[in-house]
């Protein structure tokens, strides 16, 4: 059962190619968009790389959680999955799955050679990989929580942001610490440990409070 | 036998909660001014000139109690909301949707008055201080909160959702706490720290808590005032609000 | 064997049913009737486990359906007025995939046979955004039939449709009332259906 969901969604998000390549092109313009603004200086953009790669990827993110229950909630199928002797727990954690491969992953992928650009070292290239895939798990899953309490409503977008934008704080900062570390040429351990230690409480906690949320807009 | 002891559960239906809290606004409003007054004399005039800092250092006999207020007050919403969720129970979610703004007034106060106070004393007008960032996203939870609530029409989708984002927003308050203080000791050497408060003389103490209990009456008082009103406009149709709004007199109800 | 005790809906603060009490027994249909605005919508989705009452209980098989959670929702099959059709997967994957999910995943040879039935054969691999209401409404059905659902509630089920949807409709809840099925069905026409015992339940402004 969990395998036909998200298999179905993967399936849709094939179809719907063109969404998620919107989100991809998202993240590599507005990281392009630093360097126009700040300066073309290497130190500057050493500097400020980590950040900019994180923030561009959160952004990114909040753009694609509209898609995780919208459209199912537009057409009718989002009643007819909580209406399968699935538990509400399970199909949350399905579509979340999906949605971080389809939109998350890709962002991962192009984040070092947008921080080639930036003129970040390989071990800082690779601890933006590790913090970025331990990072944008726990995005998916706390944005499911705001993209289930706004289902349905004007401005939704605009609303998910200012909900779940004050939430992902810890995750910015132990992400963007991880590579400012590997950049000063200190450890990113104790970053990446935290990022994961997030990641597994986000993954048993966030789920529950998304079911209660999408239980509570779709009465 | 006549229960002598209080039925509190009774005064968990708004019907009955409503003269109940418009008896009490009265007192709480009394209690307010008079330690306003009390507290604003005791900073002012009685506590003394700081060493270091001279007389703009008073302004954390605002700054201070706004702050624990901005914070107390959030924990207290997540608090109703919850109990309005848990128990079904609208009052409890009125009551949360009601102190809301008012947490969000004493938020705003104390970035405010932190900024303030770190013009005269550093020359800056905003200082990416451990406390500052944290109060300011606070802040940003009370917003969303608000925000929420005011986008959704149905009443009750309105007090669960509310619900759920401040419950989840209470557990990760200190998770936001703890990593802006990780994020601050990293780039230290850039930092100015508002932390350094003066040495507390008693007076000065002392000013700070009767402000503080000031704070606690004025929010107390407000939030009975919002909560009164926001039962008569979820109420409207019910017909014992009729009869309270117009003191006893019976009014014939349209429709 | 669906019971309703006491039962009472709201919609926002509104009060909109209170006290209501009916039961049902396999083979049997209800009619829920009333105007717009009325609460037959609040009403089946509560019976069908989506929303809480303000009130009461809905009891299937003596238990409450709120402690039966999962189990109750394979006994049901809730037809709403949105299809629940996704638009970019074909008839024939609708079916399939919304089966796969409730647990009870069909063959391409089953699904086929199902379609088939539902007169949709041709257009079974065409995306579901290329067929017709009627045609969608009929997929949605199919879904209903693919399900073993005791329960079918369904709303509006005969409204905005053609011919032969109506009719495929009309026999197949007919069929599922004879084979000791129970159906709840909101409607503000006359269904025209043989059943064991036919309720109606009048919804009042």
């Amino acid at each position: 059962m969990f395998g036909w969901l998200v298999w179905r969604d993967l399936i849709l998000a094939w179809r719907r190619r063109a969404d998620v390549l919107a989100t991809v092109f998202f993240f590599v313009i507005v990281v392009s968009l630093f360097p126009l603004g700040v300066g073309p200086e290497r130190e500057t953009l050493r500097t400020i790389a980590p950040g900019v790669v994180w923030v561009a990827a959160l952004l990114a993110s909040m753009l694609s959680l509209g898609r995780i229950f919208g459209n199912d909630y537009q057409d009718g199928t989002l009643e007819q999955l909580l209406l399968t002797p699935q538990s509400t727990y399970m199909i949350v954690l399905g579509k979340i799955l999906a949605q971080w491969l389809v939109s998350e992953v890709p962002l991962v992928v192009i984040a070092p050679l947008l921080g080639l650009q930036f003129g970040l070292a390989q071990n800082s290239l690779a601890t933006m990989v590790v913090s970025l895939l331990l990072g944008t798990p726990v995005l998916s899953l706390i944005g499911s929580i705001g993209a289930a309490l706004t289902l349905g409503l004007r401005a939704a977008n605009v609303l998910v942001a200012l909900l779940v934008l004050p939430l992902y704080i810890p995750v910015l900062i132990f992400g963007t610490g991880a590579v400012q570390a590997s950049v000063n040429g200190s450890s990113p351990r104790p970053y990446l440990l935290l990022l994961g230690a997030t990641l597994v409480l986000t993954l048993v906690f966030a789920p529950l409070a998304t079911s209660a949320a999408l239980k509570i807009s779709v009465e | 036998m006549s229960e002598r002891r209080i039925n509190w559960y009774k005064y968990a239906a708004p019907a009955n909660f409503y003269p109940l809290a418009g008896k009490m606004i009265p007192w709480f409003t009394g209690l307010t001014a008079i330690l306003f007054i009390a507290g604003l004399y005791v900073g002012f005039f009685v506590a003394p000139t700081d060493f270091q800092q001279g007389e703009a250092y008073r302004i954390i006999f605002i700054h201070v109690p706004a702050a624990w207020m901005g914070m107390f007050l959030y924990v207290m919403m997540a608090l109703y909301a919850g109990i309005g969720w848990a128990f079904n129970a609208r009052l409890g979610s009125m009551m949360a949707t009601a102190i809301a703004p008012t947490g969000a007034i004493f938020t705003f106060i104390s970035l405010v008055t932190g900024s303030l106070w770190g013009r005269p004393a550093w020359g800056v007008w905003w200082v990416w201080d451990a406390r500052l960032t944290s109060t300011l996203i606070l802040m940003f939870l009370y917003i969303g909160f608000i925000s929420l609530q005011s986008s959704i029409d149905d009443p009750r989708r309105a007090d669960r959702a509310g619900a759920v984002l401040a419950i989840v927003g209470v557990i990760n308050v200190p998770i936001i706490y703890f990593s802006v203080q990780w994020w601050n000791s990293l780039h230290q050497g850039a930092t100015i720290r508002i932390a350094n408060k003066p040495t507390m003389a008693p007076s000065m103490l002392a000013a700070m808590l009767i402000l503080l209990a000031a704070c606690w009456m004025y929010s107390i008082a407000v939030v009975l005032v919002r909560a009164r009103c926001i039962i008569r406009e979820r109420e409207r149709e019910s017909p014992w609000l009729a009869e309270a709004a117009t003191d006893g007199f019976r009014v014939q109800s349209l429709g | 064997m669906l019971e309703a005790v006491n039962l009472g809906c709201t919609r926002g603060d509104r009060r909109l049913v209170t006290g209501l009490n009916f039961s049902a027994r396999p083979g049997e249909l209800i009619e829920l009737r009333g105007p717009n605005g009325s609460g037959k919508t609040s009403l089946l989705r509560i019976l069908a486990g989506l929303s809480a009452p303000a009130e009461g209980e809905v009891r299937w098989q003596g238990e409450s359906i709120k402690s039966l959670a999962e189990a109750y929702s394979s006994s049901v099959a809730y037809l709403a007025h949105q299809n629940g059709v996704k638009d970019e997967l074909s008839a024939i994957e609708n079916l399939r995939i919304s089966s796969g999910i409730a647990g009870n995943a069909l063959s391409n040879s089953e699904a086929q046979a199902i379609l088939d039935m539902l007169g949709l054969s041709r257009q079974q691999s065409l995306p579901a955004r290329s067929l017709s209401a009627g045609q969608r409404r009929r997929v949605a059905l199919g879904r209903l039939l693919s399900s073993n659902a005791a329960l079918w509630i369904l709303d509006e089920v005969l409204t905005s449709l053609d011919d032969t949807a109506i009719r495929l409709s009309r026999r197949f809840i007919g069929d599922h009332l004879a084979n000791g099925g129970l159906a709840i069905i909101a409607t503000h026409q006359d269904l025209d259906l043989a059943a064991e015992r036919i309720q109606r339940i009048e919804l009042s402004r």
